[in-house]
């Protein structure tokens, strides 16, 4: 146990003395805090739109101020025919071309209900879906307001039935407000991402100063060299977890809805999850350049498969699949649900055993394939 | 029974052989010098002996231990100094040593009088970070941390490689009075001066050890007549004597030509024909064999044999 002691001991020593890291715990965190939760929104500001009136009725103008009146629509042009918008949005000028047909009021007062056209720009996908919600969303409105204004001219006809009315709210953040989705995301993830690149780093860089070697010729134990790395760096890890918690709240007063001891508890495990990940990348990494490689590589797909930026259920099957052996997906999961919902310790179970499972094959891998090198 | 004893010891990475079937034994407090060039299989060596690495075929025994089976016993015991220096670097001086005495379950002031000729030279920057110590201070350290719980069997990879000259006579001096001690030393280089500082020197090149005996009679017994030749157009004279019928074999050392002739001649002789062909102002004295001599024969001679 002394030995260990004296592991550990020498550990933090290390890291203390180490320059750059102690910034990169702090410092880094809350920058990365401030642009990826502000930065990473989803939502759709500034769609710029051209209509094509071949009606010019009332109606017609009447649906072109109302897009204009929203502020999350500009209207970039008014042209004559078709083949010019078109030509903007070959220019990248505008994201949507609506085509008002001729006769556009006629029909409607007939009751023939009339078609209007959209043309999205479906370049980024985003912003098309969206975009054209918001326009539909417009759309039906002003059909609603125009059945409702003008009861005369549609009393002949058959009577609609009044649609299913669906009114929304949007609970655990209910302003939704991004940040406060981002940030308790982008948090676990910082937090593992560090830990996973520091420890693979760590251990190889005593292979390549050749420390290692000098360690293997004494008694120290296989456990007590990988306990002598995890113990520092996961406490290393939750001060990263604190500071980053601390930051978020005073930045962007993110609720902390469920119990705090509740996201330390998890972020334990899942730590040393991590941890073990980072250690088994350096057993088979010669130098820090290969193990940083390799741990991009993983990072990038845990990362990008995690449910931070895109929700793991619009996911095909087998890539939601893929998300149950990444421990950040589970991280991400649990410090939303804790923060932000309130939730308690039944309601993350599965993600705590899922972590725990890969916390014991990630270690058990680093400790084998460590005794390989042998 | 002996502090190192090594049986037919080979070893191959891939293609090459490192090493092929090596055996030697290493007494108790004996100074035992491995002397090659680079890449001669020396590292690897030390590393079989450290139970770093397994060995092919053979067996070793360290402080009478079985190098595979008794491998955790003989880490206890074994005090192993890598070639590069492999102490952290971002740790101090004291740092370091008392790091090396607690994973050993040992402390600095319990083993104090076995280092302290060697620590009293850098304990005045003992809060030093290692990384900036100089080369000399380095090795000190490193030799420090190695002899810190009190191994029985010290290995000490190319301790002098790349140390200055006078770091180099200490460092010996410090091993001269260890061996004192009754720990048994196998020590490598690739200087051929610093083998007439061991009590015996195992030669070894391209895997295969060459001869094994104390520097002395190893030197008294090289049998040809050695010259050394002295002249301002040392590459023409080199072309020329290689040519010349007496010649065993010629090789630039330092400033002057080593001859190895195949009969007794005397050096006057030498030098008047040498004078006759042209070279006049060439200076020709009888030698007796270095160990290096020994070894480029040796060297030559296993090359011959290939």
């Amino acid at each position: 146990m002394r030995r260990l002691r004296f592991l550990i001991q020498k550990e933090f020593i290390q890291i203390f003395r180490n320059k750059a890291l102690l910034p990169m715990m702090t410092l880094l965190p809350i920058i990365q805090l401030i642009i990826l939760s502000n930065a990473a929104s989803n939502e759709v500001k500034d769609v710029r739109i051209a209509v094509v009136d071949h009606d010019q009725s009332e109606i017609s103008r009447a649906l072109s101020n109302k897009i204009m009146a929203n502020d999350r629509f500009s209207l970039l042009a008014a042209p004559f025919n078709k083949k010019e918008a078109l030509d903007l949005m070959q220019l990248d000028e505008v994201d949507i071309v609506l085509e008002v047909p001729p006769d556009f009021e006629k029909q409607l007062y007939r009751g023939e209900a009339p078609q209007l056209q959209t043309l999205v720009n479906a370049i980024n996908g985003q912003q098309a879906t969206v975009g054209s919600g918001y326009l539909n969303g417009i759309i039906a409105t002003l059909n609603k307001e125009i059945r409702r204004n003008e009861p005369l001219f549609f009393s002949g006809l058959p009577k609609h039935n009044e649609p299913v009315v669906v009114t929304s709210n949007n609970w655990y953040n209910p302003e939704l407000d991004y940040p406060h989705f981002m940030a308790p995301g982008i948090l676990a993830e910082l937090t593992a991402l560090l830990t996973i690149v520091l420890t693979a780093m760590n251990t190889v860089r005593e292979r390549e100063i050749g420390t290692i070697e000098q360690i293997n010729v004494t008694p120290i134990k296989k456990w007590e060299f990988i306990l002598g790395k995890l113990v520092p760096f996961l406490c290393l890890g939750l001060v990263l977890l604190t500071v980053g918690l601390i930051a978020s709240k005073l930045i962007f007063d993110i609720p902390i809805r469920g119990n705090i001891g509740l996201i330390f508890a998890y972020a334990v495990v899942n730590l040393i999850c991590v941890l073990g990940f980072g250690l088994l990348i350096s057993n088979f990494a010669e130098t820090q350049q290969q193990a940083i490689f390799v741990a991009f590589f993983f990072v990038l797909i845990f990362v990008l498969m995690c449910g931070l930026f895109t929700p793991i259920d619009s996911m095909p099957k087998w890539a939601q699949y893929a998300t149950i052996p990444n421990p950040l997906a589970h991280f991400i999961s649990v410090s939303r649900k804790v923060l932000l919902k309130g939730s308690g310790l039944a309601d993350i179970k599965m993600e705590f055993v899922y972590t725990f499972i890969l916390a014991l094959l990630f270690n058990a891998a680093a400790v084998w394939s460590y005794k390989k090198q042998e | 029974m002996k502090a190192i004893s090594i049986q037919n010891i080979s070893k191959s990475y891939k293609d090459t052989k490192a090493l092929d079937c090596v055996s030697l034994e290493v007494g108790r407090g004996q100074l035992f010098g491995l002397i090659g060039p680079d890449g001669a299989g020396k590292s690897t060596l030390f590393r079989i002996l450290t139970t770093l690495l397994l060995a092919d075929e053979g067996e070793a025994f360290v402080d009478g231990l079985h190098i595979e089976k008794d491998y955790r016993e003989i880490r206890k015991r074994v005090g192993y100094m890598p070639g590069r220096f492999s102490l952290y670097q971002d740790l101090s001086v004291e740092e370091n040593l008392s790091f090396f005495a607690t994973i050993f379950g040992t402390t600095i002031d319990e083993n104090y009088d076995l280092i302290k000729d060697i620590y009293v030279q850098i304990e005045p920057f003992k809060k030093r970070l290692a990384g900036k110590l100089s080369g000399g201070m380095k090795q000190k350290l490193a030799l420090s941390c190695a002899l810190i719980h009190k191994p029985s069997v010290l290995f000490l990879d190319e301790p002098t490689t790349g140390v200055d000259a006078v770091s180099r006579k200490e460092f010996w001096d410090m091993l001269k009075s260890l061996k004192e001690k009754n720990i048994a030393i196998l020590v490598s280089t690739p200087y051929m001066d610093e083998a007439t500082l061991c009590d015996k020197i195992a030669l070894i090149q391209e895997g295969k050890i060459l001869k094994i005996d104390e520097p002395e009679a190893m030197m008294a017994q090289f049998e040809r007549p050695l010259f050394a030749v002295k002249t301002n157009s040392t590459y023409q004279l080199l072309n020329h004597l290689r040519l010349q019928s007496f010649t065993h074999s010629v090789l630039p050392f330092g400033e002057c030509l080593h001859l190895v002739t195949t009969e007794t001649l005397s050096p006057e002789s030498i030098q008047e024909q040498l004078r006759l062909q042209g070279f006049i102002d060439v200076v020709v004295s009888k030698i007796r064999a270095g160990i290096e001599d020994v070894f480029l024969d040796l060297s030559h001679k296993a090359g011959n044999h290939a």
